[in-house]
């Protein structure tokens, strides 16, 4: 399969190769950072005009995962929108795929820096946080245990930047869904604080895993 | 024109005579260009007629005196090199001082500082110095009418330098917007020993006359190859052989420059050079990974007289013409005989004495090129290939940076535009195209028209939010480099160092050590873009892999080399070493001659390496690598990546590739030219140019410094989701344009393929003696395929067994 499986403080969890974690016990699908409408706010505030099709990516690689899993729920860890404005002012085309995807199943945005409040005509529920059992949901890691986005983490492998999990004792962090996102290395001294040691799990064609070693 | 008494008094009292071609100049009607060798007196020919017409306007009938009794610009001119304009600044102050002339003569470029900039758009100087990137940021202002209308004339320098890059095309396009503000304005283009200097006019002038004036080229050089009592390298090398030889010739000449190709060998040659130098010669080092102080050094140590020798890469093609410089050394191939001979011109600024220059190459195929490329010099056979149509992605910036100074109307800018020589042919839609893309993106899916960049307003088109102005000037200009990362010391103070490219620093880790600057440093940290350093000479560096612009060897003397590898009849004229190596290869192998495309596969360090001999300069090769790769792909055998050099392709694969003829069949190629805007390295790196020129990716915001966390996205990213939501999208179809001129050079494919009808294919047990410098070369294009991803879990794999890790999931 295209997943790496592994436990997390009891959970049996499984990076999936798009970037998306699958909690297969509770059919939960978790994405962090999609950073719907990244193009619009930009040029709203007269930065570049950049391709008006990110929302169309992203939620391609997010529809193919849950036409896959099926999942119950699904949860934006963060930075579902590049701001409020963004998601109030969503493309029609995406607003509709999006309308399409929550069908028949929950969804649940936990609020990121870039959407501290509730979009308005977007389905599904807002939350500050949410917990899967013992584990914390939220968009920056705090105490752990706690699965997170925010950082867009990436590693280096056979000589390519990947978008990547890194996964420690305390935190589990998620790569950015979005299409527009740009990373971090795995290496910086903010990701190294927070996962000083485990695996990362590069996203890709597959998912590999490789050990968060100190090189 | 005629030459005035006073200034013919005052070249008597230099002990001058006017050259025939500086009064030709002063004599012409209209434009002019004019061809000579350096140290010809071009840039005096280029600004005698103003100084002669400054000089009739300092009479009181003169006509510079305006409405307000202020005199304003009368001459503009443009330089590719900011030294350049200092340079020329202080040259001029003397003819202005002893001429009694009372003008100002100013320099305007990215150095000058703020207050200046602001008192020259009030009150400009009679003569103005400076560069395409600063006028393009002059012609923005709205108040580009007021500082230009009265301009006389412009002098465009190096213009055969400008003319090989989109900086002249931005040039041309500003040109056009001078001759609108100020009809009548003159313009003399002044250039070294061009191939074809009738297209160079059109270039500049478009459909205006030119009077073409070719001065005496001089004597021929003396130029030969070192001999060196050690022998080039078998394969790879930087000329460290010839050190001793090279260190004998600086200290018989009085000053040297030693060119070298890429940075990192400059660094290495450079090292090695100090290492045998046993009477500590001052010599020293230039190239543009270095901080700008230290180059400013360097440069100022030289014009003193205080250095024996610069170790210097293409960054002192041109510039500043140092009189004491009197030997010339090209170390490794010179690739493209007009520039081995602009090069050569650096050495001896005397008019009438011939240049010297010696030719030191760095391996064995190395000496046959030069061999070649010595002939060629004395029969005068200059290489080039035509010039393409204007580029549309540096339309799309001028005509942002158009709305910047005032409401435009798009006929009259559409007419402006095609009296700039290299957008003569641009067409309507096509202009309309680039107008689309300023404006609203250009996007097929009009997602957000609320938030348009240009508006049309009353017929004329603006810039909807004044602000934008801002974001656009400071993203002028064509040059896209790497992504830099600068190199400072540590501590207190931070000396910087120079700058290395991302890719290269993002393969440090804290302790490793590398070259820069001449010395070996120890990485300590790497903090917000800039890498922390330590001086650490007792270590052995990691080579520095930061490249220079690397060009392709010219058709003309690719036919050459081949000419002279395949007859073994004028090996003689090769050193002995080398005819044995060719010896080498014909037993082992074959050698490649003109009519035959030769090939080999063999394996080596685990993977099968494919070699075609296809001596089509690297960028057709890099093509055919990109096709060819792709085939390889789809037969299954794994390809892993590919290098092309001047002469060969090396594509390195799992499983070996044992029939290519098929492979190379022209309309098999020819129909995956047609689906290959694909998602390949090549491809991106053309549109990461183009995407940054054209400004839909900007390099710099106001205020904003990047930091890793900020990192923006890849660019990558953009040309893949444009290739899937809007593949009819300006900037691929520039990206496509653009490839198949430059970096795809897919005529030359065609060219191999047709002067080669005998296909030969070698199956060897190990790597031919031909092969083996390219097994050193850089530049390695790797390929995203099913290889890529078994060697990838292959790898971590392996570092989770190492980890101890093994299974555990």
């Amino acid at each position: 399969m295209s997943g790496y499986a592994f436990d997390f403080h009891g959970l049996r969890l499984e990076a999936r190769a798009s970037g998306a974690l699958w909690w297969a016990d509770g059919g939960w699908l978790i994405v962090a950072d999609l950073h719907l409408g990244k193009s619009e706010r930009l040029a709203r505030r007269g930065g570049p005009l950049l391709p008006p099709y990110e929302g169309l990516a992203t939620l391609e690689r997010l529809a193919a995962e849950i036409a896959v899993l099926q999942p119950q729920r699904v949860v934006s860890l963060g930075d579902g929108f590049d701001d409020l404005a963004a998601a109030e002012a969503l493309d029609p085309l995406v607003a509709a795929s999006l309308a399409r995807l929550a069908q028949g199943r929950g969804w649940l945005w936990i609020a990121g820096n870039h959407d501290p409040g509730a979009p308005s005509g977007i389905p599904g529920r807002v939350a500050d946080s949410a917990t899967l059992r013992r584990v914390a949901l939220r968009h920056e890691p705090a105490e752990g245990p706690d699965i997170a986005g925010h950082f867009h983490p990436a590693v280096r492998l056979a000589g390519e930047r990947r978008r990547a999990f890194l996964i420690g004792r305390d935190h589990l962090l998620l790569p950015a869904f979005g299409a527009y996102t740009g990373g971090l290395m795995h290496d910086d001294p903010a990701l190294r604080a927070l996962v000083p040691q485990g695996l990362a799990v590069a996203c890709g064609a597959r998912a590999i895993a490789m050990p968060l070693a100190r090189r | 024109m005629i030459l005035p008494a006073a200034f013919q008094d005052w070249f008597a009292r230099q002990g001058w005579q006017p050259h025939p071609h500086q009064l030709a100049l002063l004599a012409a009607e209209g434009d002019s260009l004019l061809i000579a060798p350096t140290g010809g007196g071009k840039t005096l020919a280029g600004f005698l007629p103003s100084l002669v017409e400054l000089a009739q306007a300092a009479r009181p009938d003169g006509y510079l005196e305006n409405r307000e009794g202020r005199k304003g610009l009368h001459t503009l001119y443009v330089s590719p090199l900011k030294a350049l304009t200092a340079d020329i600044g202080r040259n001029l102050a003397r003819p202005v001082a002893e001429l009694g002339l009372g003008v100002r003569v100013e320099d305007r470029t990215g150095d000058t500082g703020q207050s200046q900039r602001r008192r020259q758009r009030i009150d400009p100087p009679e003569i103005l110095l400076t560069t395409p990137e600063s006028l393009a940021l002059m012609l923005s202002y709205p108040e580009a009418p007021a500082i230009f209308g009265g301009l006389r004339r412009v002098v465009l320098d190096e213009l055969h330098a400008l003319a090989e890059s989109k900086r002249g095309d931005q040039l041309m396009l500003g040109l056009a917007r001078l001759r609108r503000l100020a009809p009548g304005l003159r313009v003399a283009g002044l250039s070294a020993t061009v191939e074809d200097p009738q297209a160079l006019a059109g270039f500049m002038a478009g459909a205006q006359p030119v009077t073409v004036v070719e001065a005496d080229p001089g004597p021929d050089p003396d130029i030969a190859m070192l001999p060196t009592a050690r022998p080039a390298p078998w394969s790879g090398g930087g000329g460290h052989h010839a050190i001793p030889e090279v260190l004998a010739a600086i200290r018989e000449a009085r000053t040297t420059i030693i060119f070298i190709n890429t940075r990192a060998q400059a660094e290495l040659f450079f090292q090695a050079l100090w290492a045998q130098n046993d009477e500590n010669l001052p010599i020293g080092l230039h190239h543009g990974s270095l901080a700008r102080e230290q180059r400013a050094r360097v440069e100022a140590a030289m014009a003193a007289g205080e250095l024996r020798a610069v170790v210097a890469t293409g960054s002192l093609d041109l510039g500043i013409d140092w009189g004491a410089v009197d030997l010339v050394i090209q170390v490794g191939a010179p690739k493209n005989v007009k520039r081995l001979v602009q090069r050569i011109g650096r050495a001896n600024h005397r008019y009438n004495a011939p240049s010297k220059a010696r030719i030191v190459p760095a391996n064995r195929f190395e000496q046959i090129e030069c061999v070649a490329a010595l002939e060629a010099v004395r029969e005068r056979d200059l290489d080039g290939d035509p010039r393409g149509p204007g580029p549309l992605d540096v339309l799309c910036q001028h005509i942002g940076l158009t709305a910047c100074a005032a409401p435009f109307d798009a006929d009259a800018l559409y007419a402006e535009v095609v009296t700039a020589g290299p957008y003569r042919g641009l067409t309507r839609p096509d202009f309309d195209a680039c107008l689309d893309f300023a404006a609203t993106g250009g996007y097929a899916l009009r997602a957000y028209d609320r938030w348009q960049r240009l508006m049309l307003r009353d017929g004329l088109w603006q810039l909807r939010d004044p602000r934008a102005a801002k974001l656009l000037r400071m993203n002028v200009g064509t040059i896209v480099e790497a992504e830099m990362v600068k190199v400072r010391l540590r501590g207190r103070g931070g000396v910087p160092l120079g700058e290395v490219e991302e890719g290269f620093a993002a393969s440090l880790t804290p302790g490793d050590s590398f070259l820069i600057g001449g010395r070996v440093v120890r990485m300590d940290a790497m903090r917000e873009m800039v890498i922390e350093v330590t001086p650490d000479p007792t270590r052995q560096p990691k080579i520095a892999v930061y490249s220079g612009v690397k060009l392709a060897m010219s058709t003309q003397l690719s036919h050459r080399v081949l000419a002279l590898i395949g007859d073994p009849a004028r090996h003689g004229a090769l050193p002995e070493q080398t005819r044995d190596w060719l010896d080498l290869q014909a037993r082992v192998s074959a050698l490649p001659e003109p009519g035959l495309l030769l090939s080999e596969s063999f394996p080596h360090a685990g993977l099968w390496h494919f070699a075609l001999y296809g001596f089509a300069g690297r960028n057709a090769l890099q093509t055919l690598g990109l096709l060819l790769t792709r085939e390889m792909e789809e037969e299954g055998l794994g390809p892993l990546g590919f290098l092309s050099t001047d002469y060969a392709l090396l594509v390195w694969s799992l499983d070996p590739l044992r029939d290519p003829p098929p492979l190379l069949d022209r309309a098999r190629l020819r129909a995956g030219l047609g689906d290959w805007l694909g998602g390949n390295a090549v491809m991106k790196r053309t549109f990461r140019n183009v995407a940054t020129v054209a400004g839909l990716i900007q390099r710099n915001m106001p205020g904003q410094r990047k930091t890793g966390r900020q990192a923006t996205f890849s660019s990558d990213i953009l040309y893949d989701t444009l290739r899937k939501y809007d593949p009819g999208h300006l900037l691929l179809r520039i990206t496509g344009e653009e490839a198949g001129r430059g970096l795809v050079d897919f005529g030359r494919i065609e060219e191999m393929l047709d002067r080669s009808p005998r296909r030969e294919h070698r199956m060897l047990d190990r790597v031919s003696p031909m092969a083996a410098p390219l097994l050193l070369e850089v530049g390695r294009v790797p390929i995203r395929g099913e290889g890529r991803e078994r060697l990838a879990q292959i790898e971590a794999e392996a570092l989770m067994a190492e980890a101890g890790l093994e299974g555990i999931a």
